[in-house]
């Protein structure tokens, strides 16, 4: 196990490669600051089918097609097939690769699923066990609301520290070589739960898990804040990323500067009506399959930790009193 | 961690950083738009009285119009815009309950009419049924009493 | 003057259950619920019929007054018919709006299909 130098990291000696990507963002992501960045923008959320859960899967399938025919392979040359989302049982990814001719493996870390992903996709290229394979996530605002929250046309209101959950898909082919970023080491956050319970306040309830995360990253690597151009978190959202610099402060590690968040970015906060930014699988997927690999290969980031976090709670369990437990997975990446 | 906070302390830590709901200004606007619904209520009311149906009949033809104007509007995809707007407003009047029982329903079609449409209906609207029914059976126990004295 | 009323009295309603919503973080089918069941108790102390005398549509418009239409109901049920009315008068008094909104509500659902939000 020499490859292991933490408790939670692992150093991937190999250095597998991301080779391409492929983002398909809604209607209203299209209307955002990263517009130009995502490949595909939807005219119409449902993409022509009759249910909102069809819809998300229509949308993960169209995204792997996409990110297969900009990588020039076939699906012969894919060993594997690593994807989830936020429905039940995660039936947008199983409904979306039962058309593809690649081996499944379905994961499932509500919103960190992406980072999941990409940590458990470049151990198996580092080990040996695939030459290419692909991480793939989505998140539809309507399937999601309907999922966790009230029905869409509910006349509620939402609180102003909830977030808009992304309507959006993130596909990452890995390769064991190739032109690209490459992934160096990969962070496995442990689930921890703070105790909050207010589902109006993912952000809160996530950024203990992206701390404790961070933290083992630094301790384990021996790396520092600086070391990195950007440090990229998911849905934290606007309260969740101000508690996470905030207490990170305390901790010693200055982000200030060097942290970004998906859900920040993603939306024009003010404009959007998007209250404290955008969540949801799709969020860090798209923004990192879209704007951040093209930065990457631009060479305008050279070397970033990129961190999903996720919110592992379900309604039943939240009607019976139980608070939020998060998690975070962090993966390095360098040029 | 160094500072490692307890949930207690993590808990009144996040109540601080959480902007609160502007509670001031949505009551104005609460206030205003379920006034607004009252009158229109009190019109349809009144309306229907000068045509010479008796105060009963023409309060349950009240509800039964701002019931429909309510479901039509939620189909419409214009009352969650107004709730947007108007809040508890738009909850509390009668054309809120409509929007309730219409919501769920309207979502649940791609499952079918009985088990999608047929079922979803009452996820709001149960309870509230339930719970009006079971408040007025207690309040029927305490008025039979009180008539055997 | 019949206008004024209803607008504060059916305001003033809207606006307690703002501050519960927004105060409580109670849902909003919990807020419906605590407003029915209000309504019926309100009635039973005698406290809504003075209230939807003074105000009109301003008390029967909002959720509580649905609570005091199945109050009244019971109470006029008990009346006329003893026992049988607890079970009776509720649900006799509400029927009307109860079959409205499910009538209303199904036929809405057959039409229209649910939208996008932005």
């Amino acid at each position: 196990m020499s490859n292991r130098i933490g408790r939670q990291t692992v150093e991937l000696t190999s250095k597998p490669v991301i080779i391409e990507t492929a983002s398909i963002v809604g209607v209203k992501e299209g209307e955002g600051p990263l517009k130009d960045y995502f490949d595909r923008i939807l005219a119409d959320d449902t993409l022509g089918e009759k249910s909102w859960e069809k819809s998300e899967s229509a949308l993960q399938r169209e995204t792997a097609y996409l990110a297969i025919n900009k990588s020039g392979f076939m699906q012969s040359d894919i060993d594997y097939v690593l994807a989830g989302d936020l429905l039940n049982q995660c039936v947008g990814a199983h409904y979306s690769v039962r058309d593809l001719d690649i081996p499944f493996l379905g994961l499932y870390g509500a919103c960190s699923t992406m980072s999941e992903g990409m940590s458990i996709g470049s151990m198996l290229v580092d080990g040996g066990f695939a030459n290419r394979l692909m991480c793939m996530t989505s998140s539809h605002f309507c399937s999601s609301e309907r999922q966790f929250r009230n029905p869409l046309e509910y006349g509620g209101q939402r609180a102003p520290s909830a977030q808009w959950t992304v309507t959006g898909a993130g596909c990452a082919i890995i390769a064991k070589d190739g032109q690209g970023p490459k992934i160096t080491h990969v962070t496995t956050g442990k689930v921890i739960d703070k105790g909050v319970t207010d589902i109006s306040n993912m952000g809160a309830a996530m950024a203990p898990a992206a701390i404790d995360t961070l933290l083992a990253h630094f301790n384990e690597t021996g790396r520092k804040p600086n070391d990195y151009d950007m440090i990229l978190t998911g849905d934290l959202g606007v309260i969740g990323s101000d508690i996470l610099v905030e207490l990170m402060l305390k901790e010693g590690f200055d982000l200030r500067g060097i942290h970004h968040d998906c859900g920040k970015m993603i939306y024009d906060i003010e404009k959007q009506d998007a209250h404290a930014g955008g969540s949801g699988c799709g969020c860090f997927g798209s923004v990192f399959c879209g704007y951040i690999f093209n930065e990457l290969k631009k060479n305008n980031l050279r070397k970033i930790l990129v961190m999903a976090t996720g919110a592992l709670m379900n309604p039943t369990v939240i009607e019976q009193g139980e608070s939020i437990p998060g998690v975070a997975h962090a993966v390095a990446i360098e040029n | 961690m160094k500072h490692e906070m307890t949930n207690k302390e993590y808990s009144d830590y996040v109540k601080k950083k959480t902007p609160n709901s502007k509670v001031f200004l949505n009551s104005l606007k609460a206030f205003i738009s379920g006034g607004i619904i009252c009158v229109i209520g009190q019109c349809i009311l009144m309306l229907l009285k000068k045509c010479g149906f008796d105060e009963e009949t023409s309060a349950g033809y009240t509800s039964i119009i701002l019931i429909f104007l309510g479901a039509l509007l939620t189909g419409l995809d214009i009352y969650p815009k107004l709730a947007k707007f108007a809040g508890a407003g738009t909850i509390v009047p009668i054309t809120g309950f409509a929007n309730s029982v219409v919501s769920p329903a309207l979502e649940a079609k791609p499952e079918g009419m009985v088990l999608g449409v047929g079922a979803k209906i009452f996820t709001i609207a149960g309870p509230v049924i339930l719970f009006g029914t079971l408040a007025s059976w207690c309040a029927g126990i305490i008025y039979w009493i009180i008539s055997l004295f | 003057m019949d206008f004024l009323k209803a607008f504060i009295i059916g305001g003033l309603i809207c606006v307690v259950g703002q501050i519960l919503i927004d105060k409580t973080k109670l849902t909003p089918a919990r807020i419906l619920v605590t407003f029915v069941v209000l309504g019926v108790f309100l009635q039973l102390i005698g406290l809504y019929a003075p209230l939807v005398d003074y105000a009109g549509a301003g008390a029967t418009v909002p959720l509580t007054g649905f609570g005091y239409n199945l109050c009244k109901g019971v109470s006029k049920a008990v009346s006329e018919k003893g026992f049988m009315g607890i079970f009776t008068g509720g649900l006799t008094a509400a029927a009307a709006g109860i079959s409205a909104a499910l009538i209303f509500g199904f036929l809405v659902s057959i039409i229209f299909r649910s939208k996008p939000k932005k």
